[in-house]
């Protein structure tokens, strides 16, 4: 037991916190350990961010505890983040100094000395593929490299354990691909990662671990394949346009193990899904689409495919 | 982070939180002094040379003179308000500048401590620009003058406070004209900076002497005049309530409005 807990870099149990008459986490219980890059998914306001800022200790929780980088928290908290980086939702750089100067304030935040932070910063920017922009001002700056600005400062510290809020949300292929990129290399170095997402192709593709979160729960955990293992039919089949909403009705019940319409379409789920695709074939008339399950079928079976806003 | 009421802790880590504030202002010094000092400069010359040629004395001294010290009190109580609401409100709320801030090693009570700080630190910029001209222009000439430069600091740290409460409740820019029109035209019309605080009906000079701007001109202008301030230490006293019961009560505001 005592070697595994030095190898946790966060573990919560038990963890709450209300607002109102809502529960936002309502009995989380986390353990990360060093190294994985863990992902942490869920639907809008199923309470990614509020266990976040629970963790860093900038929220007192109703219930439960936190341990961060060995430190309680939120009564340790300050002294936690001292090895943690943060990279935010929404990014706040500072508008009114240079590339270099965000990461020189940034620094300095954290009680490093000037020489040594002015030291980082050529590394720094490199990682961040924003090698000779150094002097830029931040209005010149794409949404991509202000994201990437955004992960060079919060690797300022040297942290072991980088939280990501919805790290790659309103960037451009490109940018996305550089990002994971990044982080890859990140999780190569031994650091630590703590990612939120609803985007499942990048927590499939990044996280060796991840966690579903749904009104302020944990309602699965596991490695990606193993949740679509566990969690789904391994075939689907989806049926789109004309005649679908009927065939679905009549038709798909008997042929697939469980199906869900949603408007016009039909999605079968199944373990073998070549009696479907024959019964498509023979009619002719309708479009559809087979593939393999994946971790958005997982996900849209346990939290359902209600709109949250 | 006991609890929004818990009494405020301030460590050394609000120093780099004041420097980054810093190292903004020397980037935008010019523009920023200029605004600061340029307003107040041609409302005391201007009516106190103009309009004070029609006047006798007042106060016992030259309309001009007795205005320059009014103004250094007008003019910190302004600069140090629109620090802490306008400049103070952008970095919390449309920059997320404290958001930043808070996910390093620095609490929020350091964050606001170092605002509050950044607030007396540039009003006392505006305080020391008018007290250089009065000092040039030959309106004040005492030793004792100098002292006003020790006061000020304590009158920025009072206003700044008191306005870091409204930048605290605020839900947009727009807001901050109440605190203005509500609180601070007509402390600038009631406190002694203009006209003498014996000119106000006597129910208004109860008033006057409850609010900060009053103790500020009472401490400045007999320093100015080269006078020791009859009740130097109550007015220093109620600047100093006011900055501390201020910064208290912003900072349970700031806690429930951030950290809940």
């Amino acid at each position: 037991m005592e070697s595994l807990t030095a190898t946790q870099v966060l573990r919560v149990t038990g963890l709450r916190k209300r607002y109102g008459d809502v529960e936002v986490v309502a009995g989380t219980d986390l353990a990360i350990a060093r190294g994985e890059c863990f992902g942490l998914l869920g639907p809008n306001g199923a309470g990614k961010t509020t266990t976040l800022r629970l963790c860093l200790g900038l929220v007192d929780p109703d219930g439960g505890t936190i341990e961060l980088m060995g430190r309680s928290v939120p009564s340790e908290a300050r002294a936690a983040r001292e090895r943690v980086g943060v990279v935010p939702q929404h990014d706040n750089i500072d508008p009114d100094f240079t590339v270099a100067e965000n990461l020189l304030v940034y620094g300095r935040y954290f009680g490093i000395a000037d020489a040594q932070i002015r030291g980082r910063i050529p590394d720094l920017l490199e990682f961040a593929g924003l090698g000779g922009r150094a002097d830029a001002k931040i209005q010149t700056l794409s949404g991509g490299m202000k994201r990437r600005l955004t992960l060079a400062r919060a690797l300022v510290n040297d942290p072991e354990l980088v939280f990501m809020d919805e790290p790659t949300t309103g960037l451009d292929p490109q940018a996305r691909h550089l990002i994971w990129e990044r982080l890859r290399s990140l999780v190569a170095q031994g650091k630590t990662i703590v990612l939120t997402t609803h985007f499942m192709d990048e927590a499939e593709r990044l996280c060796g671990r991840l966690a579903i979160m749904d009104r302020g729960r944990i309602i699965a955990q596991g490695p990606p394949r193993e949740l679509v293992q566990t969690h789904i039919e391994p075939q689907v089949v989806e049926v789109h346009g004309d005649g679908s909403a009927e065939w679905g009705e009549r038709e798909a019940p008997r042929l697939a193990a469980r199906v869900e319409r949603v408007g016009e379409s039909v999605f079968c789920y199944a373990r073998d899904a070549g009696p479907i695709v024959a019964d498509l074939e023979r009619r002719g008339a309708l479009a559809y689409l087979h593939r393999p399950a994946n971790l958005e079928d997982v996900f849209l079976k346990l939290t359902g495919r209600d709109l949250r806003d | 982070m006991n609890g929004a009421y818990a009494l405020p802790r301030v460590s050394a880590r609000l120093l780099p939180v004041w420097r980054r504030n810093f190292l903004v202002w020397r980037k935008l010094a010019v523009p920023s002094m200029l605004g600061n000092l340029g307003d107040p400069l041609i409302y005391m010359l201007g009516l106190g040379y103009g309009l004070g040629s029609f006047l006798p004395e007042v106060g016992g001294v030259p309309y001009i003179v007795f205005l320059a010290a009014g103004t250094v009190c007008f003019s910190v109580m302004n600069s140090a308000t629109f620090e802490a609401l306008y400049s103070s409100f952008s970095r919390m709320h449309v920059q997320k500048t404290w958001d930043a801030i808070l996910n390093a090693p620095i609490a929020l009570d350091d964050v606001v401590a170092a605002e509050l700080a950044w607030c007396a630190a540039k009003s006392f910029l505006s305080g020391l620009a008018i007290m250089v001209v009065a000092w040039a222009l030959g309106l004040t000439s005492s030793p004792l003058s100098l002292w006003v430069l020790a006061v000020v600091p304590i009158i920025g740290l009072a206003f700044g406070a008191l306005a870091l409460i409204a930048t605290a409740l605020s839900p947009s820019y727009d807001f901050f004209m109440y605190y203005f029109t509500l609180f601070v035209t007509p402390m600038g019309m009631l406190c002694g900076v203009f006209y003498p605080i014996e000119a106000l009906p006597t129910a208004l000079q109860a008033v006057s002497w409850v609010l900060p701007l009053t103790h500020a001109t009472e401490l400045v202008r007999p320093l100015f005049l080269g006078q020791v301030p009859p009740h130097a230490v109550l007015n220093v006293a109620v600047l100093l309530a006011y900055a501390a019961a201020g910064f208290y009560a912003a900072m349970i505001l700031f806690r429930r409005r951030l950290l809940s």
